[in-house]
């Protein structure tokens, strides 16, 4: 591309946190019209960066500058006047309050009053210009989480800004809607403005990017002119430093069924309802399960953990019908489950990480005795499976919160494996996880699938279900609509199935 | 029963309504305020009751009720400031700064009033606020001189309702209070001073208390004593909880609680004299229980009430 005048350019910058260098010496420019791909594992200071040009940290070295003057950006007011606008991985939104409102907020008003009419009247035009439309009277809570992104992306248009930084946003989105937020990125860009995209997914990067910059512990690791014609591996050795293999998945030898739901039916109490759900998972096999958001999954999950008991069906684990559905019934039956939410359901992110490690085997003889907690068997416990798993973390007793993703997946990964599963159920397994925190994950399930456990991986990155699974179920309103072996399976064939279109494989 | 019915409809009885509700009506819109914002005021007790202190001091030194009020106005504006200090600016435990303004503010209005008047055996009083009739107004039969004769507070009581929810849901000011209250962040991001606005809020509620107080002491009992606001703060937690958050339904609820009270104090009098006085007592109350159980249980809070906010915090 030629390169007019910049929109921005950081220059130098650095940023410390205590002993940790976030950023340091980091260049970086935006002109108008380019999308410009940030690109980084977590905790190569992707983040840090951003939240320098948006205000929200002060830079300890370094310059920012506007259309080719320095500015000082001190704070969020601050980048907004810049013309820099951002949509954060965690939306900034009030729910209750309506769209408009969402809108208007900081906006100052006409003669005393909020500027409705005017609100409206922006909001249509912006809708016109980019194709994003809203409707300005529903309150953010009933909007989908596309919707509320598309009202973040809307949100800085409203106040101005002309270069627009989006932080992982497709994390939260399924692959459609995804394809309707890189048409809208690319119409943006069209009309000039410049726009950040932050992301640790190399095929959208080499997509959506005009040029990528990638960091690598807090400095600049490469830049990459053409992201289109450079290949995914070639990026991915900038940004770990080395290459990356995928793990490779040996030849499948199941054995006999471990896991069989027969008909299973749930009510409709939260969600998406299971209809007459029938499945098998054998011994040394991974099954994967894949679905849009939605269809059933959380309720399958529910159920095969014993969190909710199924209104018809039958359930057996190694032989052994469940006749009582609770977590700890299944779990004595030899089930192992990573949830979909790491920080919700997963562990108490307030306790110490060694309590969180041990919470569903608390009241066994390991770990307790006559009622009372064996603090120092916990511990001990904790401290081997950091050391087994490389958690990073200062130690056993600190805070769970406190830990990066990945470091707590491998936790409550290491909690499960350590008993020894027969089955294991794992939701999303690598959402939000960078490259090598994923391998990670992926060469453990392998190793578990080599010495005979079972495994269900529930999730919508059908890559990574093509890679690890033996057989792949497509769950659609509540159903199983199909299930493929692996070999048998693609990217396109699996995405027409969890649409429905197609009954049987 | 058919005595109490009677009673309902009389003039005196819907005025007493009005009047028992209007202290309540402040406080309960100055709670609001501060949670709609993000912060809980469990001050608001002692707040009413220093409040009333002042006021009633005040207006008996200068001999003015107006600058009496202002005293209590002003009164409300500074503790609202220490709770804010505290619990927004240093973001500390609402809930323990609350009750910790409502010790010190009513062991400050006990001491000053003490060093200020004496031990007297007669406690001293006022000259306070008389019914001003509001011409043509008052002369509508049965509604004319129950709601248009009353004090100028609570002519200001009932601006205040409309006012109030003109301010929170009209203008930029009032979406920057909910917007605080919901997701400080976002406010935060869109260039809004949460530590100003929560501020601004608190302060406005505590200012709003002051007039309760001041109602109190200046113009339903022209007196102050220890017991002048007597749960009345209380009670107008559980209004605003009652109210929904909304300055519409929390006045509503103000003059349902007021129904109930001004209902058991004809009812003490009516000479069903067999059953105890602490009975009656002890309804408006009740109904403030039931009805917080059946009416609140859909209620939803403001997702950021009792959380402090600090920009550094991801």
């Amino acid at each position: 591309m030629s390169t007019p005048a910049p929109l921005i350019e950081m220059r130098g910058i650095s940023k410390s946190f205590g002993a940790v260098k976030a950023n340091e010496a980091v260049d970086l420019s935006v002109a108008p019209g380019e999308i410009l791909g940030l690109l980084g594992e977590n905790g190569a200071g992707k983040t840090t960066l951003m939240n320098v040009l948006f205000g929200a940290y002060a830079p300890d070295a370094g310059e920012i500058l506007v259309q080719g003057r320095s500015v000082a950006i001190n704070s969020s007011a601050d980048a907004l006047a810049a013309g820099i606008g951002m949509v954060h991985q965690h939306f900034h939104l009030a729910p209750r309050l309506s769209v408009l409102e969402n809108l208007l907020i900081g906006i100052p008003g006409r003669s005393g009053r909020i500027d409705r009419a005017g609100g409206l009247a922006r909001l249509a035009e912006i809708g016109r210009q980019h194709g994003l439309t809203l409707d300005p009277d529903l309150p953010v809570s009933a909007l989908s989480v596309g919707e509320q992104q598309r009202l973040e992306i809307v949100k800085a248009l409203f106040r101005g800004a002309r270069l627009l930084i989006l932080d992982e946003p497709t994390a939260v989105l399924a692959p459609t809607e995804v394809d309707g937020l890189f048409s809208a990125l690319r119409s943006m860009a069209a009309q000039g403005l410049g726009i950040i995209f932050i992301s640790h997914k190399l095929n959208e990067v080499r997509a959506l990017t005009h040029r990528c910059v990638v960091l690598r512990h807090g400095r600049v690791a490469g830049r990459v002119d053409a992201p289109a014609s450079t290949t995914s591996s070639e990026m991915a050795r900038l940004m770990c430093g080395h290459e990356i293999v995928p793990p490779a998945r040996g030849p499948s030898m199941p054995g006999a069924a471990v896991l069989t739901l027969d008909g299973i039916s749930t009510s409709h109490h939260s969600g998406m309802a299971l209809r007459d759900v029938s499945l098998s998972v054998r011994g040394g096999e991974i099954l994967g399960i894949a679905g849009v958001s939605g269809n059933g999954q959380r309720a399958l999950a529910e159920v095969i953990s014993g969190v909710r008991a199924p209104d018809a069906g039958k359930m057996t684990i190694a032989g052994k019908t469940v006749s009582r559905f609770s977590p700890s019934t299944v779990q004595a039956l030899g089930l192992g489950r990573i949830p979909e939410d790491r920080m919700t359901t997963g562990l108490v992110t307030n306790l110490p990480l060694a309590d969180s490690m041990v919470l569903p085997r608390i009241g066994t003889a390991a770990f307790s005795r006559n009622g009372l907690i064996k603090p120092d068997a916990i511990r001990a416990f904790a401290e081997a499976q950091i050391k087994a798993y490389d958690i990073r973390c200062p130690g056993p007793m600190t805070r769970a919160g406190a830990l990066s993703g990945g470091n707590l997946q491998k936790a409550l990964l290491a909690r499960e494996l350590a008993f020894d599963p027969k089955v294991l159920i794992v939701s999303q397994p690598t959402r939000g996880l960078d490259i090598g925190a994923a391998r990670f994950i992926h060469e453990k399930f392998l190793d578990m699938r080599a010495k005979g456990c079972s495994i269900i991986v529930i999730g919508e990155d059908l890559e990574e279900l093509l890679m690890l699974s033996d057989r792949i179920a497509v769950m659609y309103e509540g159903r199983i609509v199909g299930t493929l072996d692996s070999a048998d399976a693609s990217i396109a064939r699996l995405g027409l199935m969890m649409t429905g279109a197609e009954g049987h494989a | 029963m058919s005595v109490v019915l009677e009673q309902i409809f009389q003039v005196g009885f819907l005025a007493a309504i009005i009047r028992i509700a209007t202290p309540l009506a402040f406080a309960t819109l100055g709670e609001m305020f501060s949670e709609r914002a993000g912060v809980l005021n469990l001050g608001i007790e002692g707040i009413m009751l220093l409040s009333a202190m002042t006021g009633f001091t005040a207006a008996s030194l200068s001999g003015s009720l107006w600058l009496g009020v202002l005293a209590a106005v002003l009164t409300g504006a500074l503790m609202g400031a220490v709770h804010a200090l505290f619990t927004v600016a240093l973001g500390l435990s609402q809930h323990v700064c609350g009750i910790g303004v409502t010790l010190f503010s009513s062991g400050l209005a006990y001491f000053l009033y003490r060093l200020i008047f004496g031990q007297q055996s007669v406690p001293p009083n006022i000259k306070g606020f008389e019914t001003l009739p509001i011409p043509i107004l008052s002369d509508i039969p049965v509604l004319g001189p129950a709601v248009f004769n009353q004090f100028s507070l609570v002519y200001m009581a009932m601006l205040a309702i409309p006012l109030a929810a003109f301010v929170l849901y009209r203008t930029p000011w009032g979406l920057a209070v909910r917007m605080v209250g919901e997701n400080p962040r976002a406010a935060d991001s869109a260039g809004v001073s949460v530590i100003a606005t929560r501020f601004q809020a608190v302060i406005l509620g505590g200012a709003l208390m002051g007039l309760a107080g001041a109602f109190l002491s200046m113009a339903q009992f022209n007196a102050f004593t220890f017991g002048v606001v007597s749960g009345r703060g209380w009670v107008a937690i559980a209004l605003v909880v009652f109210g929904r958050w909304d300055p519409w339904r929390s006045a509503g609820a103000a003059l349902l609680f007021a129904f109930v009270d001004a209902l058991q104090l004809r009812m003490q009098a009516s000479g069903l004299g067999h059953i105890p006085y602490e009975a009656f007592l002890m309804l408006p109350f009740i109904f403030t229980i039931v009805a917080m159980a059946v009416m609140s249980r859909n209620a939803v809070a403001p997702s950021a009430l009792l959380k402090p906010f600090r920009r550094e915090e991801r």
